[in-house]
């Protein structure tokens, strides 16, 4: 039943989601795309976070459709305005006798023309204020929380009145007891999983939420971002360190049951393992994602490479489209994994060791 | 791209897709000898996929840097 009802949820997602497949690719057609390097810029330019919520732009008149948002510098004293100012990069914004200009994606500060100078490695020398801007990532974030916010707080609040929750709490309540049964207790263990739920229910369905957001025509690209996949990753490495006991410990340290110069030599490589845990949770979510919508988007891009626009358009539609739907499934199973990675690490960190095996074992050594 | 990067961004999909094989063929297998441990199969074989896509991205991305 409970599968079931999982099922239907998914199967409702991707029919809704195919639909918004043929809106993007309306959308990006209007982008009268010749060339194949312009089609690599759409795609760079798809990829990298923006200081403009831009929904689609109009190739020909030059017209972006979307909203500015708002730009924090830390640059003597906290600057604050709209990345209006910057007319999509091409002009210098002046704050308070400061100018700032953007050059590849990055805010720097200019003279009162925006001249940037370049080093050898065409690298610009021009000094780089702190950012601390809400940009295109950060309002998809901040959207995302607050909509988990809603969503699980009225699902909470049901549960004072009644055991069964009502509207949208049903479609959720059977994902909550999925995380909880099929990845937390098998993982951390009947006794401890508890403490951890809070986490693995945030990573959970923040990941999914964004990952989906991902695959509207919003055109958001959060989750193939490798900041925000490293600070995800960050989390489950601090909370994986700071509840681990000391059975974890003496694993790294003095691994119980090999010999004193075995133990040395397996110092320094166990806690290279701690580390590569979260980095290879990092790129996988990261690279995934990155590798779906560049799928997507090449696929998309078929149109404007052939000759034929009419048959390039319906091959590249039904790709796109089948790609979409894998995608869909590719945006839960990465959520699970990251999840599930994380609760494994978690529960490797607090396992009770069975201290009469390790006895076994030093007697063995012994002996 | 240069041609060496994209031979090796081949052999490492060659790779992948040999290791990602052997766990789905190896897993059907064992889903058709005890149907009734599917789950606990299923979990498995996911954990081990993601773990050598993991390796097998890292080699792309450390190979396009």
């Amino acid at each position: 039943m409970q599968n079931f009802s999982i099922t239907k949820f998914i199967l409702s997602l991707v029919v809704f989601c195919s639909l918004s497949t043929f809106a993007k690719g309306d959308n990006e057609s209007k982008g009268a795309v010749d060339s194949k390097s312009e089609i690599d810029a759409y795609i760079d330019h798809h990829l990298q976070d923006s200081y403009y919520f831009n929904f689609w732009s109009d190739g020909e008149t030059g017209e972006h459709v979307g909203f500015p948002l708002p730009i924090i510098l830390i640059d003597d004293g906290l600057k604050v305005f709209s990345s209006s100012k910057f007319h999509h990069g091409e002009t210098v914004a002046e704050v308070d006798g400061n100018y700032y200009k953007i050059y590849h994606g990055k805010i720097y500060k200019t003279d009162a023309e925006g001249t940037i100078s370049l080093d050898e490695d065409n690298h610009p020398t021009n000094s780089k204020p702190l950012d601390l801007s809400i940009t295109k990532n950060v309002t998809t974030m901040l959207l995302t929380s607050v909509l988990l916010l809603l969503m699980f707080g009225s699902l909470a609040k049901n549960y004072k009145n009644s055991q069964l929750p009502k509207g949208f709490g049903r479609v959720l309540e059977p994902l909550v007891i999925y995380v909880r049964d099929d990845i937390a207790i098998p993982n951390i263990g009947e006794k401890k999983y508890r403490k951890f739920m809070g986490f693995l229910l945030t990573v959970f369905f923040f990941i999914w939420i964004l990952n989906l957001l991902g695959m509207t025509p919003l055109g958001v690209n959060v989750t193939g971002n490798i900041a925000v996949t490293a600070c995800l990753a960050l989390f489950t490495y601090l909370i994986t360190q700071f509840s681990a006991n000391k059975d974890y410990w003496k694993h790294i340290f003095w691994m119980p049951g090999v010999p004193v110069p075995m133990k040395i030599i397996l110092i320094p490589i166990e806690l290279l393992g701690t580390l590569t845990k979260p980095f290879a949770l990092m790129i996988r979510l990261f690279a995934n994602i990155t590798a779906g919508h560049v799928v997507i988007m090449s696929l998309i891009a078929l149109i404007f490479v052939g000759k034929n626009v009419y048959a390039d358009t319906s091959i590249s539609l039904a790709l796109a489209l089948f790609i979409s739907v894998i995608e869909l499934l590719v945006a839960f199973l990465q959520a699970y994994i990251f999840t599930m990675l994380s609760a494994l690490f978690i529960g490797l960190a607090v396992e009770e060791h069975d201290h009469a095996h390790d006895e076994e074992l030093e007697t063995n050594e012994i002996i | 791209m240069e041609i060496p990067v994209l031979v090796g961004a081949g052999l490492i999909v060659i790779g992948a897709g040999m290791g990602l094989g052997k766990i789905g063929g190896s897993a059907m297998e064992a889903i058709a000898r005890q149907p009734e441990a599917s789950g606990k199969i299923q979990t498995a074989m996911i954990i081990i996929a993601a773990l050598l896509e993991g390796l097998a991205f890292a080699a792309l991305i450390l190979g396009k840097a």
